[in-house]
C-alpha cells in the first residue's frame, strides 16, 4: 500500500551507515557521541516510516516518542558528567 | 491520485534530502565544532519535514496530532543536546581548527595534554 515510503526508508538505512564512519574514526570522544546522536535522530525518522509501511502508526509513535526522550537524555548526562566529573580518575575529566 | 498523498512525499523526500546533507556534512567538515551545525541544523531540519509530510499523509487525528508533538519535542531538544555536548567540549579544553590548520588539529591537542595513558579517552 506503502511503497513509496518503502524505498524512502530504503534510502534512510543508507543514510544511517554515513555517520558510523564518524564513530568509529573520529579523533575525539566528542566526535563519537555526536555520530551516536545523528544517528539516533535519523533512527526515529526510520522508526516513524516502519511504522506507516506496517499501518500500525498508533504503536510505532509511542515508541519514536520514547526514543526521542531516551536519546536527548543520554545527550545531556553524558555532557553533564564532562563538566562536573565528580566520579573521574586523578579529578581532570 | 489524490493531492495530499503527492505533497506529503514531496515533503518526506526533501527531508530524506536534508538528512543526507546532514551525514555528509557529519564526515566532510574539519572541525568537532564545525561537525556540530550538520547534526544540530541539517538534521533537525530534516526530521521537521519528514514528520510533517507523513502528518499531512495521515489526516487530522490522534496519530497526527502525536506526530506533530515528537516534532516539538525534537525540535526543541535535539539542538540542545548538540549545545551541550559543545559546550563539554568547551569546558574539557578542545580547542577550535582555525582557518590554515590542518583537520583536527585541535585533537591533536587534546590528547598530548590528556597525556599518558589517557589516549583511549578522547
Amino acid at each position: 500500500m506503502e511503497r513509496e515510503f518503502v524505498y524512502i526508508a530504503v534510502v534512510l538505512t543508507i543514510i544511517i551507515i554515513i555517520p558510523f564512519y564518524r564513530v568509529v574514526k573520529g579523533p575525539t570522544l566528542f566526535d563519537r557521541l555526536l555520530g551516536v546522536g545523528a544517528i539516533g535522530t535519523k533512527t526515529l525518522v526510520l522508526i516513524c516510516l516502519v511504522g506507516f509501511v506496517y499501518g500500525r502508526i498508533d504503536m510505532f509513535i509511542d515508541i519514536t516518542l520514547a526514543y526521542a526522550i531516551l536519546n536527548f537524555i543520554g545527550n545531556i548526562a553524558i555532557a553533564k558528567y564532562f563538566i562536573h566529573p565528580k566520579a573521574g580518575p586523578e579529578g581532570s575529566p | 491520485m489524490d493531492p495530499f498523498r503527492i505533497i506529503s512525499l514531496v515533503v518526506v523526500a526533501a527531508g530524506a534530502f536534508f538528512l543526507l546533507v546532514g551525514s555528509i556534512g557529519i564526515i566532510r567538515l574539519p572541525d568537532f565544532y564545525a561537525r556540530t551545525h550538520a547534526t544540530s541544523k541539517s538534521d533537525t531540519l530534516g526530521l521537521m519535514l519528514v514528520l510533517a509530510g507523513l502528518a499531512i499523509h495521515e489526516g487530522f487525528d490522534l496519530n497526527s496530532v502525536k506526530l506533530l508533538l515528537v516534532l516539538a519535542f525534537v525540535v526543541l531538544t535535539n539542538p540542545v543536546g548538540a549545545h551541550a555536548l559543545a559546550r563539554a567540549a568547551l569546558k574539557v579544553g578542545l580547542r577550535p581548527t582555525f582557518a590554515g590548520e590542518p583537520r583536527d588539529a585541535g585533537a591533536a591537542e587534546l590528547r598530548e595534554i590528556a597525556g599518558e595513558g589517557r589516549e583511549e579517552d578522547f
